[in-house]
């Protein structure tokens, strides 16, 4: 196509060119078809379910569903008082559905997460009127739990009771709203999560910079070695990174646990007398950690130092510069763009850790993906679980950015 | 050296005992901890005091471990077959020189390898639960072909850079048409590149672990589900002979890559580049 192209402008034959332009057109429409399929599966297999935990992470279905009368009701309260008879009959009304549903500890558990004890208030709320003859009702709930007659517990129900709702997303930046509905700091008990994204923040950064400490030497001796001599130390870096993550996650405690290889060898040594506490704690965790990284941040730095002439330091010299000012100010600042592009892709894998520091680090170096998981799986509250995961996913995905402008994904390499 | 001074030789021999170190830190964990899965005694240290097969044998005798084995190389055969046929497909266009949006379409397709892998698989267990995926082996082969598919586009968009164009236009030129051209000119000199994404696919697929916690029952436990179950309680050593064997699988898969990586220069050294 190129040849033709080239010889396009020169063409005086009007109909040459509609032709060559319909060629390149059917020709871009190949190319689409061929990507269609994949990008399909992605959008369907991938995109999706990504989208689907984001929703959940707004999405807010256990009291707008359930009490949809009292919240009709509740519409033009005024926040003054508790509110009259005409609502209270409608939550009655909506609680002896829930009852006959079973879903008003669903509600209970929903009001738990913005008011401690919620559940018992809904649960005995739910008996009361089931148990009641008929009205008034007021007397009958607030006999049930004196809280039905607060101002705070009616705001709190209608906070809860909008279909979507930004409650879970501030509470995963250790935020909330008050009775006002202004957004104010979480109590200080409550306040967690803040520290957890600093936490994988601050280990995302000792990996990244480990790595580059150990990584950048290595990859220096390399691009510098002879051909065949770089391709045997080559095989050192590519094994470990070609091997799977939990067996290198496992060989690292097997070395690092109390009666493990590190600590029985140093006590063999005569080096130490107790065990060492090696693992599941911050040393441990860094460590496998820029085990299994280092191979991602040295391979971009080496492609990039592969690149870079030899004569251009020799240059230096023989102009007067010293070994190490010739390596500082003429060889360094040719490897940026590779020491980028490995630190930052580091840094992105290691923001999303969770299995080894499940596995090696203790209760103090779980990282976010960990509480992710653990708010989606163990305490089954899926709306903060989704709102963490849809934080942590925002920070990978602006990084991800970053990493397009400054690399392009075009040039991602693997060994 | 003969003209460098005494510092810089003394920094010579730091510099490349240093380099040895981090050599070391690379690839002695994984080749200490391999023998120990002969060791006759359930222990993690030496001197072994003897040796013995028989957490091997348990590997292939216990009905869980059969289980986990088997389900990871189904899993991982069709994962690997469709993420190489739509990543290699889906290559191919993005290579094409005129291909709106490139960057933007290249980005999404690559996500899967950049998104915290925990957010894919909290994901996939409401969007595949939502329509009946979950606890299936459809469902988890889904799931790892999606994860797998960047690792093909990466490495054959790679062989597609250095591939040149005009050898299918003159096949095109000598009449074949573009399926003869693509089969028998294109595709012999990307293989290299394909068999390496397919290499890459296998491996992300027989590795995955956190996708499987998330969407697979007792039903679909695989190999690493197995072995993290182990890690997390009491590590055995038969874990250490299931890690041994994936080394070993690890070491073939390196060694078949870097001899398709030489032919592949090779053969790009018969092309005018």
């Amino acid at each position: 196509m190129t040849a033709i192209a080239d010889a396009a402008p020169h063409v005086r034959d009007p109909d040459l060119k509609r032709r060559l332009q319909r060629a390149e057109r059917r020709q871009t429409r190949m190319a689409m078809l061929l990507v269609a399929p994949l990008f399909l599966f992605i959008v369907l297999s991938f995109a999706l379910p990504i989208l689907t935990l984001m929703t959940r992470a707004v999405s807010n279905p256990e009291v707008s569903t359930n009490l949809p009368q009292t919240l009709t009701a509740l519409g033009d309260w005024d926040h003054a008082a508790a509110p009259d008879e005409a609502v209270f009959a409608a939550l009655a009304a909506d609680l002896v559905e829930t009852q006959k549903a079973r879903t008003t500890a669903l509600i209970g558990k929903r009001m738990n997460y913005d008011w401690p004890g919620a559940r018992s208030i809904m649960i005995s709320a739910g008996k009361a009127v089931q148990n009641a003859g008929g009205g008034p009702w007021k007397p009958v709930l607030v006999a049930s739990d004196p809280v039905w007659d607060s101002v705070e517990w009616w705001a709190a129900l209608k906070r809860a009771g909008a279909p979507y709702t930004d409650f879970y997303l501030l509470g995963a930046l250790d935020l909330k709203r008050d009775v006002k509905g202004d957004v104010v700091r979480a109590e200080p008990d409550q306040a967690v999560f803040i520290d957890i994204f600093g936490r994988t923040i601050m280990i995302s950064f000792m990996v990244t910079l480990g790595t580059l400490v150990l990584g950048f030497p290595v990859a220096y001796l390399l691009a510098t070695q002879p051909a065949r001599t770089a391709n045997i130390l080559m095989i050192l870096v590519l094994l470990p990174f070609w091997t799977s993550l939990l067996v290198r996650t496992t060989a690292w405690v097997v070395l690092l646990q109390t009666n493990g290889i590190v600590n029985n060898t140093l006590i063999w040594l005569h080096l130490i007398t107790e065990p060492l506490a090696l693992i599941f704690n911050r040393g441990g965790t860094l460590i496998a950690m820029m085990h299994i990284q280092l191979p991602f941040t040295l391979l971009p730095i080496y492609s990039v130092m592969r690149t870079i002439s030899p004569s251009h330091v020799r240059a230096a010299r023989s102009l007067g510069a010293g070994p190490f000012e010739a390596f500082w100010r003429v060889y360094a600042p040719q490897t940026l763009p590779g020491v980028g592009a490995g630190c930052l892709l580091t840094f992105i894998l290691s923001l999303g850790y969770y299995i080894t520091p499940a596995l090696v680090g203790g209760a103090t170096d779980q990282m976010i993906s960990y509480f992710v998981a653990f708010y989606t799986n163990k305490e089954i509250n899926w709306g903060l679980g989704s709102a963490l995961g849809f934080v942590l996913l925002s920070l990978t995905l602006g990084l991800y950015l970053l990493y397009n402008k400054l690399v392009g994904v075009e040039n991602m390499k693997l060994g | 050296m003969p003209y460098a001074s005494p510092l810089e030789r003394v920094w010579y021999w730091v510099f490349r005992v240093l380099c040895g170190a981090v050599l070391l830190f690379l690839i002695a964990p994984i080749l200490v901890v391999m023998p120990l899965s002969f060791n006759a005694e359930p222990y993690f240290s030496y001197p072994m005091p003897g040796l013995s097969l028989q957490w091997y044998q348990d590997l292939v005798n216990n009905p869980q471990w059969q289980l986990g084995i088997r389900n990871s190389l189904i899993v991982g055969a069709f994962a690997t077959t469709l993420a190489t046929t739509l990543g290699t497909l889906a290559a191919l266009g993005l290579s094409q020189r005129k291909f709106p949006m490139r960057t933007l379409v290249m980005s999404v397709l690559i996500s899967p390898m950049i998104v915290p892998v925990v957010i894919t698989a909290v994901g996939m267990y409401f969007f595949y639960s939502d329509i009946g995926l979950t606890n299936t082996l459809p469902g988890l082969i889904l799931a790892h072909t999606a994860l797998a598919t960047p690792f093909v586009v990466i490495t054959v968009t790679a062989t597609l850079t250095a591939f040149d164009h005009s050898m299918t236009r003159a096949a095109a030129n000598l009449g074949a048409s573009p399926w003869t051209a693509f089969r028998r000119v294109q595709l012999p000199l990307i293989l290299p590149g394909v068999i390496s994404g397919a290499l890459f696919a296998f491996v992300t697929s027989f590795d995955e672990v956190v996708v499987v916690l998330f969407i697979a029952g007792p039903e679909q436990r695989t190999l690493p589900r197995q072995m993290f179950a182990g890690i997390r309680e009491q590590i055995s050593p038969t874990i250490l002979a299931a890690a041994c064997i994936l080394v070993v699988i690890s070491i073939a898969l390196l060694t078949t890559i870097e001899l398709l990586r030489r032919r592949s220069e090779r053969l790009r050294g018969i092309s005018p580049a």
